[in-house]
């Protein structure tokens, strides 16, 4: 037992959902894995591209196949006793409320204005759930300016935002990734001082 | 006054979607919650800020 067996208990028995498997939802992903969260279920459109890997979760031999089918395969490597559900499908208005079943949710695309649409319709549509999203961790230093808030009711954000990608600013992996930490260290934190 | 982001601000009686756009919202980058409500982007425009109200705006950059 590594926390205790009512820490391990509480961290087996939850599922997070993970939207959007880039820089933070792969480092997400991973971070929950370790942790032993019973289930997750990754959900992105996208293939592995070589540009991704200076910080996302993969290598060499995943460019070209879906991030659901990578980054299962990656956690299933070091996890292999966690259950992994995937959707290689993009996540609309349309489709979050049949897609996602899971009481956690980490936002972790990449346009702003997915962002936006997935935060309003869990809050709006699914109030019995909690979402953990993520606003500007674009660049490099200023790692403390990067900060978890509970802004709105069951809405937590990490990130310090307003450091957007831009033509002279890219995602570099060590402040996406603290980024990545802060939404998952959030998300276990909820799992383990929730009462049920 | 509005408690508005943790800010007091005279927007009695304004309505929420002119407060936005006078604020430079993008209104497809943002989500907005009064008194713990979120508050659909369809009533934007029927959305009376009141005094006392507590608001909050998410405002989205992209990166991730």
């Amino acid at each position: 037992m590594r926390h205790g067996a009512d820490v391990q208990e509480k961290l087996d028995k939850a599922s997070v959902a993970v939207c959007g498997l880039g820089g933070l939802g792969s480092n997400v992903a991973v971070a929950l894995a370790r942790c032993g969260v019973g289930m997750l279920h990754l959900i992105d459109f996208d293939e592995v591209d070589i540009t991704n890997l200076n910080r996302q979760q993969y290598d060499m031999k995943y460019v070209g196949m879906p991030k659901t089918e990578a980054l299962k395969e990656e956690i299933q490597r070091f996890a292999p006793y966690i259950e992994i559900k995937t959707d290689f499908v993009k996540i609309t208005q349309d489709n979050a409320i049949k897609l996602l079943k899971e009481k956690y949710i980490c936002e972790a695309f990449d346009k702003p204005e997915q962002k936006a649409m997935l935060t309003n319709v869990v809050l709006e549509k699914m109030p019995d759930r909690i979402l953990v999203g993520a606003s500007g961790m674009a660049g490099f230093g200023d790692s403390n300016s990067i900060q978890t808030q509970k802004r709105m009711k069951n809405y937590y954000i990490c990130g310090d935002g307003v450091s957007e990608i831009s033509n002279t600013s890219g995602l570099m992996a060590p402040r996406v990734m603290i980024c990545a930490a802060h939404q998952a260290n959030k998300i276990i934190e909820l799992i383990i001082n929730t009462q049920e | 006054m509005v408690r508005i982001n943790g800010e007091d601000i005279a927007a009695d009686g304004m309505n929420l979607k002119e407060y936005l756009e006078q604020n430079g919202y993008n209104m497809q980058r943002i989500a907005v919650e009064i008194n713990e409500q979120i508050v659909s982007k369809a009533v934007y425009a029927d959305t009376v800020l009141e005094a006392e109200d507590k608001v909050e705006v998410v405002s989205f950059v992209g990166g991730g």
